[in-house]
């Protein structure tokens, strides 16, 4: 399972409806070969409906859709050149893990014996040799996991697709097993699609994200220009938190643009922003509490959280209730204490300017 | 896209098979029979359709062939819109064209003044269809799921578009055609030609829809009377049925597995045999009117024969299926519920009267309503019980078979008695769809649901204790019925009447079945038999086809599916005779009506025991497998089968034991070389040959025993261990997927 060939994706204005609901609103989307892209957005977002229209499970109601330069729009599931891996596993529990991972190989009518050591190696590949003659049920919930990508990869597919491949984990396994995934994928360079709604994983395992709303993509792009540049107050606290706040920017000046929050201007990274109303999006641990610089402005705890390596604070200003994330945790501020807010440039964003 | 062509070139073989290779007419000594060899092709009466079309002046097998033959040329091109379009519209054109010939030219010429006039007369009728017809049907079907298949319908899936239209095509053959059928007889005189006198006049008799028992004193009318009957039975059955489910789950009755037992009692007791042990209890010669009689001088009276006979046959016989589903119900209400509302203060009785009674409501009104259903579609008790006060089922059968022979009262008759149960049908689906509160939370919801209220608990042991000793009474007699000489008058232990049912002897080293019931047993077997695993097949693949698959008119086709259920057997029958005894399909008579009339009768259990079974099977499964390359055929045999097989086995045995058992349907179809075991029963009573008939029931109840705990011990492990946990429709982290996924 080395040569996995072209894998490009392409989306090409692709409309789903289901009955008088629209799933997917005109999706447009190229994925190159040999990346692992993820799709994310909240639950109903699409992004599973996206998934299941490249998989061939759902046809898209207009649109095109194209595997390796193919046109697929209207090829069923059984004879598109991807597999994928399902949220709950889907492993055929009245048969063995060898059969599993065989089962695909004789579908597509490859003889006994070379189906048989190709799964073999396939299971060798995720670390199970010596486990083809169990069934499902006497793995735990990580070797399922891997029986069901080493099913998916034996064929060799162009397309690897993974819906919420690790939802069903526990947190500590879910952390190795995506290592593994993304591990994987780089040694054998296959393309990926990945849905998820957990933004912490898909920072850690994408090329790139594909961040989707209401049936559409909101924004696209690397996980480091997601998480600094987002497009929207919706792209800002869905990666990583952030305190939405009013501002204007006054003036901008190479690569600097200088804002009035809470009449006080500071200076922050902002190529384009245009002077006028807009936003900032500000990360929890951008806030200090402790500012001594003019622009600081005052504040007052309401509520503290104290969670071991770090406290997290709701703290009143005039520029509305802000989430703090302090990672001070001798200070022990408690609630209805003064405090005087500065930013940290670096974690804060212009949107919807 | 090799495979498209594959499947097509198929359909396409099938179909010139069928115009070349075999006769386009039914063969009257029958297709098997091989007579037709000979005569084949050039016979008027044997030859296949080209044949015909050419050499006998059939033009209407000549454009067949000619639409068939746009399907052939479409073969030729490559798969493209154009050729999908082509190949729709020349199956669907076929198909078309093909019911309506056979429907427009009867043995005679044209059946319909219409297409006289606009055709002019035919010099030559045409006699049923046959084999070459029934290929090239199916070709032309196959033709056009393929076409919509290519245009990606249904996501491209050519097995899944070709079952749905061929299921479509064989329900409408043996379910709307026949009803259908029964509708226009109702407005036809012998000849067939239209004649609403018949209809008129029997709508507007007195004896069917007079209220005399209310405002005057006679009898009312048949129609009302059975209504009555039938709200009655489903009161009573659904009562005692709910005593029988509160003390089965809420009470430590200790014979809880004997309660359980009695729920396949109804299924393995042929329908007439509760009334018949009645008789031998109640009867004038019963063992206990003469008891009375001799004791306190009663004199023996023939109240047992009329409704209230009637009813108590019904009640016992449909209690353990009200038990059936009210166990579910009971069981289903949620016991934090009850614990919820013990801890706000609420005693035992309130919580009953308050929260668990409310709860079961809806479950109670659908007990009601099969109750109903179940009451009016009976034919066995009332015909063996009803004596001059008979009930629509059974009238509907005198009103053919006895001296009045008047098909058209018939179709009126039961045309009521479809407008009944389709209501009641009905009134389940649609008034009580989504409204059951039976409150399956899976996981987390532990907890014991509470102890009844001690005099309700004492209420219902008191209906449940004597009913099941009455029971077993019952039974009791028609085991023993079949020892006793002359019931009544000589009540001497004989092995008489078992010896003439079954006897057997060996002469000159020959084997002989010298036993009357023989000849109806082995029929009886050998047509369950095969069309068992028919039932089964096309009521799973109904229930995939719902379950797992999205389609405009989904709920459409379960409904029309699920619709021949509330059709009374009666009313089955009589339309089969009177759409499957003349062009374009004669049936009557053979063994495949009985097949067909047992297949899709029986299947909607098999359809609703596949869709439970298949709700617990996860979805991704299929998917998964579909996506590993796998056809959704191949899906269906490596996957879904292999974790379907409890419910593969049920629906087996249940359709065998329901084609041994049932009457209704069958006494309209049995002839004498396919004579069935129950309508030979009902002979037999019917020349008061009680002891006879009941030797031949108990047995019956015998083999369906021994067949139903061979198959139970064959699946036994895994329903056994559903049985003892709290058995909603949904078992939680019973099945193996569900493990592998936690």
């Amino acid at each position: 399972m080395t040569t996995h060939s072209n894998g490009s994706v392409v989306f090409d204005n692709v409309r789903k409806q289901f009955g008088t609901f629209t799933a997917i609103h005109g999706l447009s989307l190229h994925i190159e070969p040999g990346t692992l892209v993820t799709l994310l957005g909240p639950s109903g977002c699409g992004k599973t409906t996206t998934l299941r229209m490249l998989a061939g499970l759902e046809h898209p109601t207009s649109g095109r859709i194209l595997i390796g330069g193919k046109d697929v729009t209207m090829l069923p599931a059984n004879e598109r050149d991807v597999s994928m891996v399902f949220q709950s596993y889907a492993l055929f529990p009245h048969m063995s893990v060898l059969e599993n991972v065989v089962y695909g190989l004789e579908s597509s009518k490859m003889n006994k014996n070379e189906a048989r050591s190709r799964a073999e190696d396939g299971l060798k590949q995720v670390g199970l040799a010596g486990y083809g003659q169990r069934l499902p049920a006497e793995l735990s919930g990580g070797q399922q996991q891997r029986v069901a990508v080493a099913r998916a990869l034996v064929l060799e597919p162009q397309v690897l697709l993974l819906d919420e491949p690790l939802s069903n984990l526990d947190a500590r396994l879910r952390r190795r097993v995506r290592t593994e995934i993304r591990e994987l994928q780089q040694r054998l360079g296959f393309t990926a699609v990945y849905v998820t709604h957990d933004q912490e994983e898909a920072l850690a395992v994408s090329d790139r994200i594909v961040v989707m709303q209401d049936g559409a993509v909101a924004q696209q792009g690397s996980p480091r220009e997601l998480y600094e540049a987002p497009a929207s107050s919706f792209i800002a606290d869905f990666i990583g938190e952030a305190n939405v706040v009013p501002c204007e920017v006054l003036r901008s000046d190479g690569g600097q643009a200088i804002i009035r929050v809470a009449r006080l201007e500071h200076s922050v990274p902002g190529r384009s922003a245009r002077p006028g109303p807009a936003k900032i999006a500000v990360r929890p641990n951008a806030i200090t509490l402790d500012a001594a610089e003019a622009a600081a402005f005052p504040g007052s705890i309401r509520h503290a959280a104290y969670l071991g390596d770090h406290v997290e604070y709701e703290v009143e200003t005039e520029a509305g209730t802000l989430f703090v994330v302090d990672p001070a945790v001798d200070r022990n501020l408690t609630p209805a204490t003064n405090v005087s807010i500065g930013f940290h440039p670096r974690g804060i964003a212009i949107i919807d300017n | 896209m090799e495979r498209s062509d594959r499947r097509l070139s198929i359909a396409l073989g099938i179909g010139l098979a069928g115009l070349v290779a075999v006769p386009w007419y039914r063969i009257e000594s029958g297709f098997f029979a091989l007579d037709w060899v000979s005569n084949f092709p050039a016979g008027s009466a044997e030859g296949p359709a080209l044949v015909q079309a050419i050499s006998h002046g059939r033009w209407t097998l000549a454009i067949i062939t000619l639409i068939f033959a746009a399907g052939l040329a479409a073969r030729a091109f490559r798969v493209s819109s154009f050729r999908s379009h082509l190949l729709v519209a020349a199956g669907a054109a076929g198909i078309v064209f093909l019911v309506l010939q056979g429907l427009a030219i009867g043995f005679t010429g044209w059946t319909w003044t219409i297409s006289e006039s606009l055709f002019g007369a035919l010099e030559q009728g045409q006699p049923s269809m046959g084999a070459g017809a029934g290929l090239v049907a199916l070709s032309f079907i196959l033709m056009s799921s393929f076409g919509l298949a290519e245009r990606g319908v249904l996501r491209g899936d050519a097995f899944v578009i070709s079952s749905i239209a061929l299921l479509i095509f064989l329900v409408s053959i043996f379910v709307f055609y026949p009803v259908g059928s029964m509708f226009i007889g109702a407005f036809q005189s012998f000849d067939g030609s239209f004649d609403p006198s018949g209809f008129v006049r029997n709508i507007q008799d007195p004896s069917i829809w007079s209220l005399d028992c209310v405002i005057g004193g006679g009898r009312c009318g048949i129609a009302w009377r059975t209504l009555l009957l039938a709200i009655l039975a489903a009161f009573g059955s659904t009562m005692v049925g709910l005593c029988f489910a509160l003390v089965a789950t809420r009470t430590r009755f200790p014979f809880k597995k004997g309660l359980r037992l009695l729920t396949i009692l109804p299924i393995i007791t042929p329908p007439f045999v509760i009334g018949l042990a009645l008789i031998l209890l109640f009867g004038r010669a019963g063992v206990v009117t003469q008891q009375l009689s001799n004791l306190f001088g009663i004199e023996p009276g023939r109240w047992l024969y009329g409704l209230t006979g009637i009813l108590i046959a019904q009640v016992l016989s449909f209690t353990p299926i009200s038990f059936l589903v009210l166990i579910g119900v009971v069981e289903g209400v949620s016991p934090s519920m009850e614990e919820a509302s013990q801890t706000l203060r609420a005693d035992r009785w309130r919580t009953f009267w308050k929260i668990s009674l409310p709860l079961m409501k809806p479950g109670l009104a659908n007990a009601f309503l099969i109750g109903f259903i179940e009451s009016m579609a009976d034919f066995g008790n009332p015909l063996v019980l009803g004596g001059s006060h008979g009930v629509l089922s059974t009238e509907i059968f005198f009103a053919v078979v006895g001296s009045q022979n008047d098909p058209s009262r018939a179709a009126v008759l039961a045309i009521i008695l479809l407008f009944f149960t389709l209501s009641a049908f009905l009134a389940q689906r649609v008034w009580l769809a989504g409204k059951s509160f039976a409150t399956v939370t899976g996981k987390g919801d532990s907890g014991a649901h509470i102890a009844l209220p001690r005099p309700l608990s004492i209420g219902i042991h008191a209906v449940v204790i004597p009913w099941v000793l009455f029971t077993l009474v019952i039974y009791g007699m028609i085991f023993f019925g079949g020892f006793v000489r002359t019931w009544g008058l000589d009540n001497t232990l004989t092995f008489e009447h078992y010896r003439r049912a079954f006897s057997f002897t060996f002469e000159n080293g020959a084997f002989a079945w010298t036993g009357v019931a023989w000849n109806s047993f082995w029929t009886t077997i050998e047509i369950a038999l095969i069309s068992a695993p028919l039932t089964a097949a096309v009521g799973l693949l109904t229930a995939y086809l719902i379950v797992r698959q999205r389609f405009v008119g989904r709920n459409v086709f379960e409904f029309a599916l699920m619709m021949s259920f509330a059709i009374p057997g009666t009313v089955i029958g009589i339309s089969y005779i009177m759409a499957f005894n003349l062009p374009p399909l004669e049936m009557t008579g053979t063994a495949l009506i009985l097949v067909a009339c047992f297949v899709f009768r029986n299947m909607p259990v098999g359809v609703r025991g596949g869709v439970a079974a298949m709700s617990q099977l996860d979805k991704s499964l299929d998917e998964a497998s579909l996506t590993l390359r796998a056809t959704s055929f191949r899906t269906m045999r490596k996957v879904i089968l292999p974790l379907l097989r409890p419910a593969i086995v049920a629906a087996l045995v249940y359709s065998f034991v329901r084609a041994v058992t049932s009457i209704s349907a069958v006494i309209f179809l049995v002839s004498a070389e396919y004579n069935m075991a129950t309508s030979y029963i009902v002979g037999l009573v019917e020349n008061g040959e009680y002891g006879v008939a009941v030797a031949y029931s108990s047995m019956l109840i015998i083999v369906m025993i021994v067949i139903i705990t061979f198959f139970q011990l064959l699946v036994g492990e895994r329903r056994l261990r559903r049985e003892n946990r709290v058995a909603t429709a949904f078992v939680p982290s019973a099945t193996p997927q569900e493990k592998a996924a936690s």
